[in-house]
């Protein structure tokens, strides 16, 4: 099978083409039954996390070695070249003469994109700021379509903080290759910026905004909780925002029994811990499929072919 | 009828009218004509039939380059830029949005990449009916144009 994404920088979900998407899905899919392949043998991945991470960190990490790769890299700034002033362009020029591709995270915004204009190895967006997390809206997806069969024709609410959080931008661009749904539910201070809801509209994305959690329970087969962050509240307005959008196990008494509940994580308390026992909880899956993904695009990214039969795939 | 100029006709050079009130500062800014020593006219706030108040700017001894020109109509589509020599209109130029804009604006978002000295910002410039907007090639984020401040 011939790559679509070999030697192709990962920065942004709106540049990934649909074929190449489910290329992915499709090798994650196969890794997950299969999971022997040593597609990175002989190769080097940096992972430089300029910012703190654990799980995405983490789950590149496992990606990488499961296939037979080596990593390098740090997991903060700490006792770097960079605490001692040196440019995100040095360190990058430097680094990509060390590696076969660099997994980046970076706490400023487009710093990914800025990577790969210096760097000729690919470069793979592990989250800049609050721009774009491309690897994750890749396991979303792919859990979507793990515990329901199919993406087309869902019903999914997005639910939490709308404005600032960066799985849900980049979800909402992959939504709009997709026949899709969407219910956005957060308080009105968090909403889905106007930008992209220009862009859902354009593409002929159906939408509609809520505020609580009861009214789009019944009718959605995906809940993608998100977490609400006590600093962008006063202090009185805090407890009210956050006791409406934590899910309890009462809440999905009126779901479907197909609805699953994704969460990118960490949660901090807005899924009840009650919720972890019924057959909707999937944030756990999804948090496991993360390897399996990265695994996928990784190998996509190094291998010009992949030694796998299409018939083989999915 | 006696007719009078609100604004004194120029000799050669370039006259910007039907600018949005409130833009041609920013023009002359983006022009870089400001530190420089060019005789300039500026006349804001004017009466206009098409826009009801406008600026207008008139530069003796400078003509626009057809890219300048393109890029004033970011701050003011609704502009008309006229090339003048001898006292008489000799060239309309005739202008579009350009698709992008190199190194002029400093990007709003005070987080993005681009807010580092040495990188140069780049935007994508989408009109959307009668608002300009413009996307971060870094931060991806959308701006509408009187939004951004011109790089000094």
């Amino acid at each position: 099978m011939k790559s679509l994404l070999y030697q192709k920088d990962i920065l942004s979900i709106r540049e990934l083409s649909l074929d190449s998407i489910q290329q992915v899905l499709d090798l994650a899919k196969n890794i997950k039954q299969n999971p022997i392949l040593k597609t990175l043998q002989n190769k080097i991945v940096a992972h430089c996390f300029f910012e703190n991470s654990t799980r995405t960190r983490l789950s590149f990490e496992s990606a990488t070695f499961r296939l037979g790769g080596q990593v390098i890299g740090f997991s903060s700034d700490e006792a770097l070249s960079v605490k001692k002033g040196e440019t995100l362009e040095d360190t990058i020029r430097v680094v990509s003469t060390y590696c076969d591709a660099i997994v980046m995270r970076h706490p400023r915004e487009g710093a990914a994109r800025f990577a790969a204009e210096i760097s000729d190895k690919p470069i793979v967006n592990a989250g800049d700021g609050a721009n774009q997390h491309p690897t994750q809206t890749l396991l979303d997806l792919f859990s979507m379509q793990e515990s329901q069969g199919k993406i087309d024709g869902l019903s999914i609410a997005l639910v939490g903080d709308l404005k600032y959080g960066r799985t849900i931008h980049s979800l909402t661009q992959a939504c709009e290759l997709f026949d899709i749904r969407l219910y956005l539910v957060s308080p009105e201070s968090l909403t889905l910026p106007e930008s992209i809801c220009d862009r859902l509209k354009k593409r002929g994305i159906r939408y509609s905004f809520h505020q609580t959690l009861e009214e789009v329970i019944p009718k959605v087969d995906i809940l993608y909780m998100t977490r609400i962050q006590q600093e962008r509240f006063s202090k009185a307005e805090y407890p009210l925002i956050k006791n409406a959008y934590i899910l309890t196990a009462n809440h999905l008494k009126r779901a479907k029994a197909n609805l699953k509940v994704l969460h990118p994580l960490p949660r901090v308390n807005e899924i009840d811990v009650d919720v972890d026992k019924l057959g909707h909880a999937y944030y756990f899956q999804q948090a496991a499929n993360a390897v399996y993904v990265r695994q996928a695009l990784l190998t996509l990214v190094l291998n010009e072919y992949v030694n796998i039969k299409v018939g083989e795939l999915a | 009828m006696n007719k009078t100029l609100s604004v004194s006709a120029i000799n050669n050079g370039t006259v910007i009218d039907h600018i949005q009130c409130g833009n041609a500062l920013r023009i002359l800014h983006f022009l870089g004509l400001i530190k420089n020593e060019y005789q300039i006219t500026l006349g804001m706030n004017l009466p206009s039939k098409r826009l009801g108040r406008k600026d207008l700017i008139k530069i003796e001894g400078v003509e626009l380059t057809p890219n300048q020109a393109n890029e004033v109509m970011i701050f003011a589509p609704d502009a008309t830029i006229n090339i003048v020599k001898d006292f008489n209109v000799t060239q309309k130029i005739k202008t579009h949005l350009p698709e992008q804009v190199a190194e002029v604006f400093l990007c709003p978002n005070l987080v993005c990449v681009s807010q580092d000295k040495n990188i140069d910002s780049i935007f994508y410039i989408d009109e959307q009916g009668k608002h300009v907007k413009l996307t971060c090639h870094y931060c991806e984020r959308a701006f509408d144009k009187d939004s951004l401040k011109v790089k000094m």
